[in-house]
């Protein structure tokens, strides 16, 4: 019966209403937490909102200029440096919550783009260009230059083991 | 281009939107109650002093908080100042933007559980190694 209901619906929404119960529950217990989480939903979709509008605009063009055949020669198995390249530069220029570029990747995935390469732009999303001076101010900019190089230079060993394991 | 490839692109567009949308509003209601439920200035007293402990508990605390990245600088600046070790902050910096506890369920559903599971936990494992070389590094350049 949850093996049907989960078919039907689809696990996303399975997700969605476990969410929303949590919030019901929450909402019977604590109304003040409720509302307080409620309004910060809000202000959070208000923030993400151009962040979605961009990352489907991307799908929207991906879909129609990059076939499985381009997406190989950049992002796939014979793609080598130019590849990771792309990944480290795409992955500290994006803005927004990392979960926004899931459905871009998983697009991208399907057409051909290697596992490692997904990782190694997850990771890069910790390099924030327009947060670096915030970091400075808190712990100094010695320190921010060598965690930036540290983390651009993990990011591929992220890539490269992730790549090897879940293949 | 052709009208129908315009077209077509349009209908996946719509098609991953409406698969994409449950599990992004889901994941923006988590964060948005996690970070009302769990006041900041609980995480100073999570930090025993140990430098070996430290960065473990600063990679699982960062690992299970979302949220905007300046949130993990401000409580790492105010963990610092409260003498938490720089190890600690360090992990927990990291761990915040690179492992994802509460988007694992949108990260396995679209990118596939074997591959989020790995790199969630490889990222863990290297934000504390990362946490280890900075520190010693920037010992070297403050020497």
């Amino acid at each position: 019966m949850v093996r049907k209901a989960v078919r039907k619906l689809g696990t996303g929404w399975i997700f969605l209403a476990i969410v929303l119960v949590i919030y019901g529950v929450l909402g019977m217990f604590n109304y003040g937490i409720f509302e307080k989480a409620i309004l910060g939903f809000f202000n959070l979709l208000l923030t993400v909102l151009p962040v979605i509008a961009l990352v489907f605009g991307f799908l929207f063009l991906t879909n129609l200029f990059f076939t499985p055949k381009r997406v190989m020669k950049y992002l796939g198995k014979g793609s080598g440096a130019k590849g990771w390249l792309l990944m480290i530069a795409g992955g500290i220029l994006s803005t927004g919550p990392i979960y926004m570029w899931y459905p871009l990747l998983s697009d991208l995935k399907e057409k051909g783009m290697k596992s490692s390469l997904i990782a190694t732009f997850l990771y890069n999303r910790a390099v924030k260009i327009p947060l670096i001076p915030i970091m400075i101010y808190y712990f100094g900019w010695i320190f921010t230059i060598i965690l930036t190089i540290y983390m651009i230079a993990f990011s591929v060993i992220n890539g490269m083991i992730v790549g090897k394991i879940s293949r | 281009m052709e009208s129908k490839e315009i077209r077509e692109s349009g209908i996946k567009v719509w098609n991953s939107f409406k698969n994409v949308m449950p599990v992004l509003t889901g994941v923006l209601l988590l964060v948005a109650l996690f970070v009302k439920i769990v006041p900041k200035e609980i995480f100073a007293g999570l930090f025993t002093g140990n430098a070996v402990i430290d960065p473990f508990v600063g990679a699982v605390f960062g690992s299970i908080l979302a949220g905007n990245p300046i949130n993990s600088y401000i409580i790492g600046g105010e963990l610092l100042r409260n003498g938490v070790s720089l190890f600690a902050v360090t992990a927990f910096i990291v761990a915040w933007v690179t492992v994802g506890v509460i988007q694992f369920p949108a990260e396995s559903m679209m990118l596939g559980k074997r591959f989020a599971a790995v790199r969630n936990l490889t990222s863990f494992i290297l934000c504390i190694i990362i946490a280890v070389v900075t520190v010693f590094s920037l010992g070297l350049f403050t020497w």
